[in-house]
């Protein structure tokens, strides 16, 4: 499905992906975990085209994605902070970007799952941070698309939209697509994901499943699993 | 590019602050008018407003646009557009909607007035078309600022200091260099001096097409003899547009290769 290969970026004088080669096939959760500024966010913002690679190569579905943009009608993104032009109401907005995406959307489902329907009709600026998060995911789910990248997607959620949000994850997965996704809570990506990219000073330093990486570092649970591989490599 | 020109331009006008600019123009428009009695006079005093007040609220608004929206931009560019549809839709709409505060808020006074049976409607409709000029140009400026500054305080000081500089400075420093040098010819001196800056030549326009010698100034003489007043009209506007034009360049090609 995407085949990373040797990526190099820069920010200034901070390196931030020093070849790095990936490769994710079609269908399952993945989940890229990584302490801060490890390089999570700029490889996915590499994949969407958002931040340019200084060097490498990147290709979904066989096709070469640097300076292109039409690949990205068949990728759902949810960005990590949910900022939308204050003016505007939910309902344009779900109008514009189906507008902008000339594909078929069903967010109906969606708004009734996170009883959005009070909100439809209000401006986004007037809406508090959790609400506009379930807007954002229904954004993001509201077209079929064969991948779907997640960036954070929990944050300001409660109990009850985060348990909704597994369920569409779980959904997705089932209608076979790839789900990428970033968190720092370990609970939640234990219990979605399939595999886990663990990166490491813009490296890839494991990939597998997390039983395996759990196995690998003698611990029982993923997190602790996560800070072992964190302490004796920068011990 | 027309659908985030849509967006934008409906964002926008919804917004409080695009109606406080047009009820400004407004109220500006109709006590010039009914206090003046005298439309040529009003257009005069409302150049002047004009040449400084459309940058000032063209760069603030840019600046003010753009660091607003960036968490929303990133939304747009995970979409399957272009970069340079996105950000050439943002800097029009913009542009646009701010371009439509001054003209509503001018042209209903002035229509109010009888502006369009008495002969001074072309040095109207010039002045506004100045205005137009001037809000696109401080626009595309404010969005070159703001695509090279991450840190919006010093995007927002940059851009302050722009309008400061050409509004301001600049008119300074060319008065003190006419003192200085005033033992050379400084016509060609003069006439660049004035090119490169945007306030001056819109002021020079106006000027031009109204046909006051008195209000010209020095570089409004050079300009009226070297070019003569129509020549004079149309090379200006023509520097105008090459200031809309490098500026909207630069952004899209900032925009190419910036990262989010």
């Amino acid at each position: 499905m995407i085949t990373i290969q040797n990526i190099y970026k820069k920010f200034g004088k901070v390196s931030v992906l020093k070849g790095l080669d990936l490769e994710i096939n079609a269908g399952g959760i993945f989940a890229v975990l990584g302490p801060n500024g490890s390089g999570k966010t700029t490889l996915i913002k590499s994949i969407l085209g958002m931040v340019i690679p200084d060097k490498g190569s990147i290709t979904i579905q066989n096709k070469k994605i640097l300076k292109t943009h039409l690949y990205r009608n068949n990728i759902n993104y949810l960005p990590q902070i949910a900022n939308f032009p204050a003016n505007l109401t939910v309902t344009e907005l779900l109008q514009m970007i189906k507008d902008i995406r000339i594909k078929e959307a069903d967010e109906a489902a969606l708004i009734e799952q996170f009883d959005l329907k009070p909100f439809l009709k209000q401006k986004l600026g007037n809406l508090s941070g959790g609400t506009r998060q379930k807007v954002n995911l229904v954004l993001t789910f509201m077209f079929d698309s064969e991948l779907i990248i997640l960036d954070e997607p929990t944050t300001g959620l409660d109990p009850i939209s985060l348990i909704r949000l597994k369920e569409i994850i779980q959904q997705e997965k089932d209608n076979g697509k790839t789900i990428l996704i970033t968190s720092h809570i370990m609970s939640f990506v234990e219990e979605v994901a399939d595999e886990v990219v663990f990166l490491l000073d813009g490296k890839i330093y494991f990939k597998g499943n997390i039983t395996e990486l759990k196995k690998q570092t003698n611990q029982s649970d993923l997190e602790h699993a996560i800070a072992n591989i964190l302490t004796t490599q920068h011990a | 590019m027309l659908k985030i020109f849509k967006y934008s331009f409906f964002d926008l006008m919804r917004s409080r602050w695009s109606y406080v600019y047009f009820v400004f123009y407004l109220l500006i428009g109709f006590v010039l008018l009914f206090l003046n009695n005298d439309t040529s006079k009003a257009v005069i005093t409302l150049m002047n407003i004009i040449v400084v007040l459309t940058p000032l609220i063209g760069t603030i608004f840019g600046v003010m646009y753009y660091y607003n929206s960036r968490e929303f931009t990133e939304l747009l560019l995970a979409q399957p557009l272009k970069r340079t549809t996105i950000f050439l839709g943002q800097y029009i709409g913009v542009s646009f909607s701010l371009s439509l505060s001054l003209v509503l808020g001018l042209g209903i006074p002035f229509v109010a007035y009888g502006v369009t049976q008495s002969t001074a409607i072309f040095d109207f409709i010039s002045l506004l078309l100045v205005g137009v000029f001037l809000t696109f140009i401080f626009v595309a400026l404010a969005f070159n600022i703001a695509l090279s500054n991450e840190n919006k305080i010093k995007g927002f000081g940059y851009a302050i200091l722009l309008w400061l500089f050409l509004a301001v400075i600049y008119d300074g420093l060319f008065l003190i260099s006419l003192v200085l040098f005033q033992e050379y010819p400084l016509d060609q001196f003069s006439l660049f001096a004035t090119i490169f800056n945007p306030i001056d030549l819109s002021r020079i326009v106006i000027l031009l097409k109204l046909d006051i010698s008195a209000l010209l100034g020095y570089t409004g003489a050079v300009f009226q003899k070297f070019f003569g007043t129509n020549i004079g009209i149309i090379a200006s506007t023509i520097v105008l547009i090459l200031w809309v034009l490098l500026p909207t360049f630069r952004i899209v090609v900032k925009a190419k290769k910036k990262d989010f």
